[in-house]
């Protein structure tokens, strides 16, 4: 090789994307080396999970050229996890998971920076992932996803006219696998379905009924969890189980081993045990290549608008062929958590009653009999007698006072609501703003200034 | 990479407006509620002005250092989470319609819906006034999933066994999310009025029940007022 040739870019690839124009870029997309430049410097990502798809999350987002990456996860690493999570080694087992894939990836992409977060997610403050522009999604569970899904959420506001305010939009690239099988979605929220929009389309988790369990086993997980959920409440009174101790898991195990035996079912083997009570799924690690590389690629044109967006909803089939559909759900246009509400807006002396009231005649509300919540607080219950009771006292009290004198804020109603001539039950979301609080009647105005 | 991205994938509908928002987005971070409209206003005109002049950059830059002024400015509002089982569990409390049979407690104040007991004192059948609690634990993605239901007291009965598992079919195998707590206490109530032996939990139990119901009237009874059922004891629940 002549040593006159110039070694080939670092970012050759993505300057493809990045320094040239074309005909499926968005309007006010800008290609050059300070748009490649500025991604890196400027745009901060939060990838949440750091297990089989974290890790080649991580690894996609830093070859593809961002350079303040977080990464936040509770687990410490498993031997069961070495066959696909590629950052870890055998001498990294029981190391925390976020913090050995950090290392390892700035290890091999000079220049990155990750910064690891081994915690919960709900041990973070909720500002904290209001930091970052976009929130990369690696998860294996609905709880997470929902959980991150509502924080997310919470920075959306709305203008008066009920559109989105565009700089509070936090948008979420959500992947996930399981075994052959894997999806990938881009979350506006305020503007493309978030994950409570559609939860209603997961299927119900398999479960067996107690009774079938107890009396007539017929299959290897009968036998399972009937060890997992009867036998062992029966011999450790009070003590709860860890699925993440293998001492339980190896008596769980033994007692479904006996149960078999006496009902003459085969097929309980100690990864079955741990597949049953763990609720797991083999994972295929070429499925999770796949599905993060579509989330790490959704990531890069939600940032550098090189691309128009995946909308909204990609699904991957491995199972047989290959299969890939790209849905456009519809936004729940009533979801309560990422919907506009309806906006009311009140004199600061407003008491709780006369609010309630209020609701009854409103014409987008029409509801009667309404419970109150604020932020987890309960203000009023209608119902049952004991919480109507306890919350009585605060019907005379001001609707500002009893909202921390908040100018602006959200608040859940239930109620009955008449839509022709029939009474349903509702559950609405409503954004309060209160009139005459300085600063708030100005704010629509301001930007316009 | 790998070979997923086709015409399909660009023929979506959102163009790059939103890097323009997401750069913003940073500048509303986690200042004080009375900054943050007057941040919320520079915003604004910053990303008007970059918005004309076409270059993201000057954003990016604003946005950072935003990021750092946020830093420096304490006082974050404690901010509550309320989970969407929360929201959705606040109706189903305020709608409750128990029958006289059936109390309700919440042993964590009014704020905590997601744990409580309810009392059930059947006004017929084999366990007439009896005093049988159950607790109820809620998930944050309820209704996606049944609460998690244990009789806390020790019970001779078919369907409920002696460590407080419950068999109901709408608590497992047979939960929707359309079912509510209402219905679930309902469903409660009936396996006190119905005891069936089809569905054991409790086998000696069941066995009495379909075998002899003269002698599982007055095992329920002996268990009721405090006393042995063959080898278990019962603390008194009348």
């Amino acid at each position: 090789m002549a040593d006159s040739v110039a070694p080939p870019s670092r970012s050759r690839d993505l300057d493809k994307l990045l320094l040239r124009n074309g005909n499926l870029v968005g309007p006010n997309f800008e290609p050059g080396a300070e748009l490649r430049d500025d991604l890196q410097e400027y745009a901060r990502i939060l990838v949440v999970g750091a297990g089989g798809l974290g890790c080649e999350l991580l690894k996609d987002l830093a070859l593809s050229g961002f350079k303040n990456i977080d990464v936040i996860d509770m687990d410490r690493i498993e031997v069961t996890n070495l066959n696909r999570q590629f950052l870890f080694r055998v001498e990294d087992v029981g190391k925390p998971k976020a913090e050995v894939a950090a290392k390892r990836v700035m290890e091999r992409v000079s220049g990155v920076n990750i910064v690891p977060h081994f915690c919960r997610i709900e041990d973070k403050e909720i500002p904290f992932y209001n930091d970052f522009n976009i929130i990369v999604l690696g998860l294996d569970s609905i709880e997470a996803r929902s959980y991150i899904n509502s924080v997310a959420c919470s920075f959306l506001e709305y203008d008066s006219d009920d559109k989105p305010r565009e700089e509070t939009i936090k948008p979420m690239v959500d992947g996930g696998t399981e075994g052959f099988k894997g999806h990938a979605r881009v979350i506006m929220p305020g503007v493309t379905p978030c994950f409570e929009c559609t939860i209603w389309l997961f299927p119900p988790q398999v479960k067996f009924p107690l009774c079938t369990l107890a009396e007539t086993p017929r299959t290897a997980a009968h036998c399972i969890e009937y060890a997992h959920l009867i036998k062992w409440d029966e011999v450790h009174s009070g003590k709860a189980f860890d699925p993440d101790d293998p001492e339980h898991m190896k008596w769980v195990y033994d007692k479904a081993v006996k149960r078999a035996e006496l009902f003459g079912i085969p097929g309980v083997t100690y990864s079955l045990t741990q597949g049953v009570v763990k609720n797991i799924i083999p994972a295929i690690a070429s499925t999770n290549a796949i599905i993060s590389a579509a989330c790490a690629l959704e990531t890069l044109k939600i940032a550098s608008g090189c691309s128009k967006t995946l909308a909204n909803y990609l699904t991957y089939n491995g199972v047989a062929g290959l299969h890939i559909k790209v849905t456009e759900f519809v936004k729940d246009k009533d979801c309560l958590v990422c919907g506009p509400g309806v906006l009311i807006e009140l004199d600061s002396s407003v008491t709780l009653e006369k609010f309630i009231n209020l609701l009854e005649d409103h014409p987008k509300l029409l509801i009667s009999r309404a419970s109150v919540s604020h932020r987890g607080k309960n203000l009023y219950m209608q119902a049952p007698p004991v919480l109507e009771e306890m919350t009585r006292s605060n019907l005379s009290l001001a609707l500002y006072e009893l909202m921390d004198k908040v100018a602006k804020d959200t608040i859940h109603v239930t109620g009955t609501t008449s839509k022709d001539g029939k009474k349903t039950s509702c559950l609405r979301k409503l954004r309060v703003v209160f009139k005459a609080i300085d600063g708030v009647t100005d704010m629509d105005t301001a930007g316009g200034a | 990479m790998v070979p997923l991205y086709d015409s399909k994938f660009l023929d979506d509908t959102f163009g790059n407006k939103y890097a323009f928002r997401l750069y913003a987005s940073a500048l509303s971070l986690s200042l004080s509620r009375s900054r943050f409209w007057v941040y919320l206003d520079q915003v604004q005109r910053t990303e008007s002005f970059c918005l004309n002049s076409g270059k993201m950059i000057r954003l990016f830059k604003v946005k950072e250092k935003q990021r750092e002024l946020a830093e420096n400015a304490n006082g974050k509002p404690p901010v509550k989470k309320q989970s969407p089982g929360e929201l959705r569990l606040h109706k189903d409390i305020g709608e409750l319609n128990l029958p006289k049979t059936c109390n309700i407690a919440f042993p964590n104040g009014k704020d905590d819906l997601m744990n409580f007991e309810v009392t059930i004192r059947p006004d017929e059948g084999y366990y007439l006034g009896g005093n049988f609690v159950f607790t109820f634990s809620v998930s944050p993605i309820y209704p996606h999933e049944a609460p998690k239901v244990k009789c806390k007291t020790k019970v001779y009965h078919p369907n409920i066994d002696l460590e407080g598992n419950v068999c109901l079919n709408i608590l497992r195998e047979d939960w929707k999310p359309v079912l509510n707590i209402n219905t679930i206490i309902y469903g409660l109530f009936h396996l006190f009025t119905q005891p069936n032996y089809e569905d054991p939990l409790n086998h000696e139990a069941a066995a009495v029940l379909r075998d002899n119901p003269k002698l599982f009237e007055s095992n329920v009874r002996r268990a009721m007022a405090g006393g042995y059922v063959g080898q278990t004891f019962f603390t008194r629940c009348m």
